[in-house]
């Protein structure tokens, strides 16, 4: 599904964030990319996300170069994708509601199924009671289970979680985690940004260890070692 | 497209009602701006109205030899209403000189002594011709100079006003002509504050307008509701200046028209209300418009 192919991302003053990294990720996978703060996890996710562009290398999706997406198509790229960020990125002027619903508006769904999804996602995240907040008068976890919801509401074919829980307590980060195995139950690819140690022991899932740019290991249901 | 349009405008909505604080500075600042335009064109009204009665009160008068028959001056009177730039003419006859002297000086003792002395009427009977226009008033004395007046004719009342004559015109001029130097000055200046007005108010937006970008919205979604918010903005700040213009005329005019009697602003207002408004919320969604696609068109690299 995806393929990062000797991927080299250079910031200016000769910063080397990512270092002729390449890997593939299949269809339907749970991959955790762990490292520590400055190995590269996120500049991997931007370059994915088409955020930013590498300096080399090319990063493929559905067979398709990224990076000669332009940007009339860029919007529609972005759809294929639900981003979640550390610091959830929900928009403030809208209430939980609209922010879930404001992808599928862009897609030009229809009102009712936009409404019929919205409420269903709302009973997954647990948030049907906070529709109608802004998310300024949402705690932290409910601004995260809420941009959760917005990330797969529309029904995105990858899911990519940027530290989702780097400002959560325990208590919300299962809940977050547990919400993250459920959307990769349901069938959609999930990638998973994070330095949360105990979070990657207890996934057993695929993990791959960057460190200063460079992938240090790519394990299946591997652990978190650095 | 008749759904995307709907959520623009429902989109746009939410970000005007929902953010009053920044949008009632906007709306502030372009009430001003509309203002300032507003008066430039109510104000062309007293401008125009001021020249008007003075060039109504400019004429010029032909007065003619004690010898001319009342037939031979009929006869000039016909040949001059017959030019096209001739407004009107007006015979006055020399006892109607008389009576009108007498009449504006009854109270002038001295001057009523006098005219009683000398015994006879010493006024000469005149033509009084208005022109359509005060430029025109040189054609019509250079016809009045031909050699076939002259033995009719004994002076022509223009050269003394000539001066007058010429003051007015060029006061007219130099009137239209600031006019439209300090209008587009005025508007240069109200247009650029109205712009950094709503700039600075979408600075906010900026990190969202990142958001927007990241989960797929396209630059159309982004920007346009934004240029409804902006065409909201510009439609209450004119409906807000037109309230405030019709309201502060109706309380001045009768000062207005007691200091300058015959200038009816609010009748010129309500009159041409239409075209006011028109002015208005061209002037104020132009600007909402222009300045919040400005200002997103920054934000839009994402």
């Amino acid at each position: 599904m995806i393929k990062f192919q000797n991927i080299t991302k250079v910031y200016p003053q000769n910063i080397i964030a990512i270092n002729n990294v390449s890997f593939d990720i299949k269809e339907k996978e749970f991959v955790c990319i762990v490292g520590r703060s400055g190995a590269g996890k996120t500049t991997l996710l931007k370059l994915l996300l088409a955020i930013e562009q590498p300096t080399r290398g090319k990063i493929f999706f559905e067979g398709k170069d990224i990076s000669k997406i332009n940007s009339r198509n860029l919007p529609k790229f972005r759809r294929k994708i639900g981003a979640i960020f550390q610091d959830y990125k929900l928009l403030p002027s809208k209430t939980v509601y609209e922010n879930i619903a404001y992808v599928m508006e862009l897609m030009g769904r229809s009102d009712r199924e936009i409404a019929r999804e919205t409420l269903q996602i709302l009973e997954i995240v647990e948030l049907e009671n906070r529709s109608h907040n802004f998310p300024n008068q949402l705690s932290g976890g409910e601004q995260q289970r809420a941009a959760i919801a917005r990330a797969i509401a529309h029904r995105p074919q990858l899911i990519l979680a940027d530290e989702p829980t780097g400002n959560l307590d325990p208590y919300h980060t299962q809940d977050i985690i547990r919400l993250l195995k459920k959307i990769h139950k349901l069938g959609t690819t999930v990638i998973l940004a994070t330095h949360h140690g105990e979070i990657i022991d207890s996934l057993k899932e695929r993990v791959v260890t960057l460190e200063q740019g460079e992938i240090i290991r790519d394990e299946e249901k591997g652990r978190f070692i650095i | 497209m008749f759904t995307s349009l709907k959520r623009i405008f429902h989109f746009g909505w939410i970000n005007f009602s929902r953010n009053p604080g920044p949008n009632l500075a906007v709306i502030f600042v372009l009430v001003i701006v509309i203002s300032l335009v507003t008066s430039l064109y109510l104000f062309q009204r007293p401008a125009k109205f001021l020249i008007e009665a003075i060039q109504k009160k400019v004429d010029v008068s032909v007065y003619f030899k004690e010898n001319s028959s009342e037939e031979e001056i009929f006869k000039i009177s016909q040949q001059i209403s017959k030019i096209p730039e001739v407004k009107s003419t007006e015979y006055i006859s020399k006892a109607e000189a008389l009576e009108k002297f007498t009449e504006r000086h009854k109270e002038d003792p001295v001057l009523m002594e006098s005219l009683e002395e000398l015994g006879i009427n010493p006024f000469l009977a005149s033509l009084s011709i208005k022109a359509l226009d005060t430029s025109s008033y040189e054609g019509i004395i250079s016809f009045l100079e031909k050699e076939e007046f002259k033995p009719l004719v004994e002076k022509i009342d223009y050269y003394q006003k000539k001066s007058v004559l010429q003051k007015l015109l060029f006061i007219n001029y130099q009137v239209n002509k600031f006019g439209i130097i300090f209008s587009i000055f005025l508007a240069a200046i109200a247009i650029l504050v109205g712009f950094s007005q709503i700039q600075l108010s979408l600075y906010n937006s900026k990190q969202e307008i990142g958001t927007m970008r990241l989960v797929g919205a396209s630059n159309f979604f982004i920007r346009g509701p934004f240029i409804v918010q902006g065409i909201i903005i510009g439609i209450f700040a004119a409906l807000i200046t037109a309230l405030i213009f019709g309201g502060a005329l109706f309380l001045l005019n009768p000062k207005i028209e007691s200091f300058v009697p015959g200038l009816n602003l609010l009748g010129f207002f309500t009159g041409h209300i239409f075209v006011i408004l028109l002015i208005q919320i061209i002037t104020g969604v132009s600007i909402g418009v222009l300045a919040s696609s400005i200002a997103i068109r920054k934000y839009l690299k994402v």
